[in-house]
């Protein structure tokens, strides 16, 4: 008894929280576009009865998935917001395992405040630390400025409104997300392990990419999801720091709910984007799985 | 048959495979060694033997080079080792975590070394079964360190450090995380293993019967410096020291002045009781300090007195720890020393024939016990 209360709770605020609003989402999906509020057709009425219900279910259909494959700019949105994804992860591997190797390696006294650092930036707005970037970016920006002052440049960059200022803004913003899953795998690794290595021939290179980098693997994956999956459906970063030309699918989805009012494409919109976050969150689930059963 | 015997510390034109000169490492303000010189021969499996904290797991580091010795010379066969790291050393190491690689299998942590070295990969197939087949493991090779328990992880541990054929193997307190049966039973095939393959063993341990099972020489260290190093019958019977007979096995030492006496001393341990006799080649003056080191199963427990023996002293029963072949009685002398004493358990026993508070003669020989100085 007390077992299945426990498992029912988590159930419900599944059920509240996700299935229910995501049935919505997908019921609104099937709808047609309409001048009403809310500003589609069929609704629910509940007082017509059976037969209500009956012609609501007939009015659906999937003509908006099917307008979904008749624009370009839908399929260009999804794959470019899976380029710029897949690059921008790649990126925040670059730099964030360095960093979480450094701090794995640095003195236990300093390890805290090293962390701290790291998490630091939560404590202020997200909108305002991007709004900060557009300050910095810009052609008169704090970059430009001191890029022009030390005589390197003699006309400003023009990176605000560009792919590269998105990037630049996703990876600062997802950086610690993959931070810290790194860091705590390295932070636990066996130091003996890589004595052995070294003792069984290895130079200091080779023992890092023969034992720490397959040892972390399992923090590289989880970071790796942890920053592909919320960046696909970014919406802040392109909207504030990239240009006309960044095509992102949050950005699109955004412009058909609040530019167009078209509540059923959007809708379609946002079901196919988590059709497709569903596999790597499933892959996700799956590492984290196997990383818990290795440990125990 | 003397000729057979194995003991190139005692030939003068024996070459050192390990020669320590003077060398000293500290951290900081912490002496680890203290200027220590000694030798270790080919085919030796040498025991550092010690408490924590007494340098031995140093001594181990610096042969291997994670540690550089802050003075002094460590050679490898004639070669200063200080200058080559670790990778590049004929020498491997069996750490005491056993530093298993978890995520290779068997097979593969055995061969990561040969791997290194560039060799075939037939001849790292052949090189690795011989190891697989050394250490029983054939079954195993596949799995991952992982799956296999903790006597099997040990066996592949000892594997993967044979596998490059090291001049020398540094094994790190090897059998501390088995539990004590299987301990015992690896220690007798550690021992087979280094006769089977000739490498000079260098084994790291605070478990004092470890290394006397195993090792040809045994060194006992403290504070950084090795007390004695010879073999485990000499530091058992002719220990240097209070502080390796006191280490090494039961004991009770018995503090007194000296007087010389025949080919030996007599010892005035206590007033009103008559003195100890003990030979000795140690020379001493007459009234110095110094302190009769007695094995308990050297010494006779009797309820008469004994009429040869020239060490009898009387005494009460205060403890009697069973110990299931053997009893160890623990005896008062009038003045308040325990003497420890042992005797077999040849009776079942209800028979047996002293019990507590008993009054008992204890008595040994001219040579039971051992006179020392400090």
């Amino acid at each position: 008894m007390r077992r299945a209360l426990l498992i029912i709770v988590p159930y419900c605020w599944l059920l509240a929280l996700f299935l229910i609003p995501f049935a919505i989402v997908f019921k609104i999906s099937l709808s047609d576009i309409a001048i009403a509020i809310p500003p589609y057709t069929p609704t629910l009425d509940f007082d017509a009865g059976w037969q209500g219900l009956k012609n609501f279910a007939k009015a659906l259909d999937f003509e908006n998935f099917l307008f979904l494959t008749t624009d370009a700019l839908y399929w260009k949105a999804y794959l470019s917001s899976l380029r710029i994804a897949l690059i921008s992860t790649l990126l925040t591997l670059l730099i964030g395992y360095p960093i979480a190797y450094g701090m794995a390696n640095a003195p236990d006294h300093w390890r805290p405040t090293l962390i701290m650092l790291v998490i630091l930036p939560f404590w202020t707005s997200f909108l305002i630390r991007v709004y900060s970037w557009m300050g910095i970016l810009s052609t008169e920006g704090y970059l430009n400025q001191f890029l022009i002052g030390i005589g390197i440049i003699s006309d400003p960059l023009a990176i605000l409104n560009t792919n590269t200022a998105v990037y630049i803004g996703i990876v600062y913003t997802y950086l610690p997300f993959m931070i810290l899953p790194i860091y705590s795998i390295l932070e636990r690794l066996d130091g003996s392990l890589l004595e052995a290595a070294e003792d069984l021939g290895c130079s200091r290179i080779s023992a890092f990419w023969l034992i720490t980098v397959p040892l972390s693997r399992n923090g590289i994956i989880a970071g790796c999801f942890l920053v592909f999956i919320p960046v696909i459906g970014e919406f802040v970063i392109p909207s504030l720091l990239g240009g006309s030309n960044t095509l992102m699918i949050g950005k699109v989805l955004w412009e058909e709910f609040f530019n167009n009012r078209d509540w059923p494409v959007a809708s379609a919109v946002a079901v196919i984007l988590l059709l497709i976050l569903i596999v790597p969150i499933i892959l996700f689930q799956r590492n984290e799985q196997r990383q818990r059963e290795a440990e125990s | 048959m003397s000729d057979l015997k194995f003991e190139p510390w005692n030939d003068p034109k024996a070459v050192p495979l390990i020669s320590f000169r003077n060398v000293t490492k500290r951290f900081g303000d912490f002496i680890a060694i203290d200027n220590q010189t000694f030798d270790i021969f080919e085919h030796e499996f040498f025991a550092l033997l010690g408490p924590s904290g007494c340098g031995k797991t140093t001594m181990m580091r610096m042969l291997a080079g994670f540690e550089t010795p802050t003075e002094g010379k460590i050679s490898l066969a004639g070669q200063d080792i200080a200058p080559i790291p670790p990778n590049k050393r004929a020498v491997n190491m069996m750490f005491q975590s056993y530093a298993l690689f978890p995520h290779l299998t068997v097979w593969n942590n055995i061969a990561f070394g040969l791997k290194r070295e560039g060799m075939a990969p037939d001849a790292i197939d052949a090189r690795v079964a011989e190891m697989l087949k050394l250490t029983r493991m054939e079954k195993f090779a596949s799995r991952k360190p992982h799956q296999i328990s903790g006597g099997q992880k040990q066996r592949v541990a000892l594997a993967r450090s044979l596998a490059k054929a090291p001049k020398l193997l540094l094994l790190d307190e090897p059998l501390g995380a088995l539990d004590a049966k299987l301990r015992q039973e690896t220690q007798f095939e550690l021992v087979d293993i280094q006769e089977k393959t000739g490498t000079t063993f260098i084994i790291v341990t605070h478990d004092q019967e470890e290394a006397m099972t195993v090792a040809t020489r045994v060194a006992v260290m403290d504070h950084g410096q090795i007390i004695q190093a010879d073999t485990p019958d000499r530091i058992y019977e002719m220990p240097n020291s209070v502080y390796v007979a006191d280490f090494i096995g039961d004991v009770t030492i018995i503090k007194g002045r000296v007087s010389p006496s025949d080919d030996g001393y007599e010892i005035h341990h206590a007033e009103g009781l008559p003195p100890l006799f003990a030979k000795s080649n140690l020379s001493l003056k007459n009234g110095t300090g110094a302190y009769l080191a007695i094995r308990p199963e050297k010494i006779s427990i009797a309820a008469e007195q004994p009429s040869s023996a020239r060490n009898a002293i009387k005494g009460a029963i205060q403890d009697i720890a069973y110990l299931g072949n053997l009893s160890t009685y623990h005896v008062e002398l009038p003045n308040g020393t325990i003497v420890k004493a042992q005797a077999t358990n040849n009776r079942r026993l209800a028979n047996r024939p002293f019990t507590w508070e008993d009054e008992v003669w204890l008595s040994w020989t001219d040579t039971a016990a051992v006179l020392l100085d400090h």
